[in-house]
């Protein structure tokens, strides 16, 4: 199974050379698609893997695929394809500078979050996560406009320094490590060392790592940058940031967390996560209820799923299955919404909700799956959003967590309201249009099978016992979790 | 014979290191201030080549090979690249008078002595006893990347804030691996030559590369 973490890889890396070269625009511009496909096959047969109990490795160790790892590159190629398909754009018709190199960079982004997920080595994982933002830093700015040069400065100074933050982290682990005898970055023997750390290191350490790594995940009061970028990048791009790449941020706060637990114990990571958390839905409760452009509609609401996430982090290990799912979920649910969100742009031509009225009406073919993918982001069963809020929320109660989840439901309650104005306000509203009634528009302004097929799952995984609910299990497991 | 002049080179290396952070401070001019960038990656240089002859690691030459060459020609060359007449002539007018920051400065070195004295209070060696020097380094590029206007100064507050991290790596572990300061190293440089992009850019679309002249977007 070794070839399946080599080929997750280098196929998206060779793809991201094939569609440099101008003129073959309609392979080009299909290479996104197929890097995702691809991601996403070797996702599911290491998941096969892992499930016969193997752990498949390569590169002497530094790749590494246990149940998490598998789950997570599954995400990764599942989110990518909902976006890349969902955001397929039409054969250009005029050749354009932009054309080639984006397919590209999102082919390199794709490797690189592969590479943060198979990685069993926390350094190599981190120059894996700043790499995303290198690969996306153009993608944000791809529009070429005031707007998005903005942007994307405020994402890269905002996303480097951040990140860099986390290297301090990690050099602070890698010294615990040293002294300690055992000089290792491997997170897995990190985890199960028998060495001891020295818990004043690891605790700053890890306080580092999770501060800098939070900054990618867009968690509050780092998260300034997020809606910048996600309102100004393709939509295709926002979907995969906000779907897939917070996720992997979380994934590698996760790891963190797997390091300092056994040395320093859940306390002091879990009162960090708990204020990012909190801090995180207030900011997005408080932005939403006036917020006037749906793109950074969206944007918002992706602080406060990481927000909640964040919460299940901090809960601890019974409630790791419901944040791996949840990324699955959001990340199927926020690409979707953003696809369409994307079309939505083109078709109407502005990002602003109060001037899309009545579009169930005008453009059923968009509003349709825009309002089922709102239900679902909403947190509607069976949507599998829902079960995850739940869960954490109870695991939290129970966890004598008490007051935080309490606090943290009466925001998720305001955002819900939020949320369903700002809906409502684009999908019914009363109709303006006086020049005679044009009839509804019922194309797609895209291909309608990604959207189909994403919402689908999204709406199914949250039942499935057998595959995903012990896939889910079996990962969180990996992190010290209940077996 | 160098195990008697072994803790003064280290101590030679890091006082160029925090001496050039704080000049960075207090000079405004952008060639003045890439002179001391390409002047600090040589003493992070010297610094790498102390402690690896030391250990007797010749991993840690290459690396120190590296160093010198990233940090102290690539980068800075890369940033002066730009018509030289406007480097010469741009000054900085940061939101920080000399006097107040270089106060702030000296808090700064302070903090990071009393914070790095508690973590590493278990460990005695002599590049540990230096490496809160490190740690003032972030906490400057902080403040370069806070106080100044200008787009390739807070590239430079940047780049400050990764030497420091470098130097509390050496000091405190003698370096993360190889392979990783390659990668490391060339995400630093990809990261540099992005934003020197987006510079250009900037001065084409707002005639200018004040920062403070990115305000559209907002709630």
């Amino acid at each position: 199974m070794e070839f399946a973490l080599w080929t997750a890889l280098a196929v998206p890396v060779i793809l991201a050379l094939l569609s440099l070269p101008r003129g073959i625009t309609h392979v080009s511009r299909l290479a996104p698609v197929a890097a995702s496909g691809t991601i996403l096959a070797c996702g599911i047969l290491l998941v096969i893997a892992t499930a016969d109990h193997q752990v498949p490795t390569a590169a002497g160790g530094i790749l590494r695929a246990d149940a998490l790892s598998a789950y997570m590159l599954t995400v990764v190629g599942a989110v990518g394809l909902a976006s890349t398909w969902g955001g397929l754009r039409a054969a250009p018709t005029e050749p354009s500078r932009t054309i080639g190199s984006y397919e590209s960079l999102l082919c390199v982004f794709m490797a690189a979050m592969s590479l943060a997920v198979l990685a069993d080595n926390i350094g190599l994982m981190w120059a894996s996560v700043e790499a995303t933002t290198i690969a996306t830093a153009f993608l944000v700015g791809n529009h070429r406009t005031r707007k998005s040069l903005e942007a994307a400065w405020k994402y890269v100074i905002l996303g480097s320094v951040g990140v860099a933050i986390a290297l301090l982290g990690i050099v602070l682990i890698y010294a615990a490590a040293q002294n300690a005898g055992g000089p290792s970055l491997s997170w897995f023997a990190l985890s199960h060392t028998t060495l001891r750390l020295d818990p004043a290191l690891i605790r700053a350490g890890g306080a580092l790592a999770v501060l800098g790594f939070a900054t990618k995940a867009g968690l509050a009061p780092m998260h300034s940058w997020l809606p910048d970028a996600h309102s100004q990048a393709p939509a295709p791009v926002s979907g995969l940031m906000s779907g897939v790449l917070l996720s992997v941020a979380l994934y590698a706060i996760l790891r963190i967390q797997a390091i300092t637990n056994p040395v320093i114990g859940p306390d002091f990571l879990r009162v960090l996560l708990s204020v990012a958390a909190l801090l995180s839905l207030a900011v997005a409760a408080a932005l939403l209820i006036r917020q006037r452009d749906y793109k950074r509609m969206l944007a918002y609401s992706s602080i406060e799923h990481m927000g909640m996430m964040a919460l299940g982090a901090a809960v601890g290990p019974p409630a790791i299955p419901a944040v791996l799912l949840y990324m699955l979920g959001h990340g199927l649910v926020k690409a979707t919404l953003f696809v369409v969100s994307g079309r939505i742009l083109t078709a109407e031509g502005t990002p602003v909700i109060a001037e899309v009225r009545g579009l169930l009406h005008r453009r059923p073919g968009l509003a349709i799956p825009w309002l089922l993918a709102m239900a679902a982001l909403l947190g509607f069963p069976p949507f599998s959003i829902f079960f995850s809020e739940v869960t954490i929320i109870f695991t939290g109660w129970a966890a004598g967590m008490g007051v935080t989840v309490g606090i943290a439901l009466l925001l998720l309650l305001v955002i819900f309201a939020a949320l369903t104005r700002l809906t409502v306000a684009m999908t019914l509203g009363s109709h303006s249009g006086d020049d005679g009634q044009p009839p509804p528009d019922r194309s797609a302004h895209g291909p309608r099978l990604p959207v189909i097929l994403s919402l689908a799952a999204a709406a199914v995984i949250g039942f499935l016992a057998q595959p995903v609910g012990e896939l889910v299990s079996r990962a969180a497991a990996v992190l010290g979790g209940p077996h | 014979m160098f195990d008697t002049t072994y803790p003064q080179a280290i101590g030679l290396c890091s006082g160029a290191l925090l001496l050039t952070s704080v000049l960075m401070v207090w000079r405004h001019s952008l060639l003045a201030s890439l002179r001391l960038l390409a002047l600090q990656g040589l003493a992070l240089a010297a610094l790498v080549a102390v402690i690896g002859i030391k250990a007797a690691d010749w991993e840690l030459l290459l690396v120190a090979l590296l160093v010198l060459v990233v940090k102290g020609g690539v980068l800075p060359w890369i940033l002066a690249r730009q018509s030289r007449a406007t480097t010469r002539t741009i000054d900085e007018s940061p939101r920080l008078n000399p006097t107040a920051a270089l106060l702030a400065v000296a808090g700064l070195t302070v903090l990071s002595y009393v914070v790095l004295g508690r973590i590493l209070a278990s460990v005695t060696t002599v590049t540990a006893q230096a490496a809160p020097i490190g740690l003032s380094m972030v906490l400057i590029g902080f403040l370069l990347l806070l106080a100044r206007r200008r787009a390739r100064s807070q590239l430079i507050g940047f780049l400050l804030l990764d030497n420091g991290i470098a130097t509390v790596a050496f000091l405190t572990s003698g370096g993360v691996p190889l392979f990783l300061e390659l990668g490391i190293s060339l995400d630093v440089l990809l990261v540099v030559v992005i934003l020197y992009v987006f510079t250009g850019r900037m001065r084409t679309k707002f005639g200018g590369t004040d920062v403070d002249t990115l305000r559209e977007l907002h709630d």
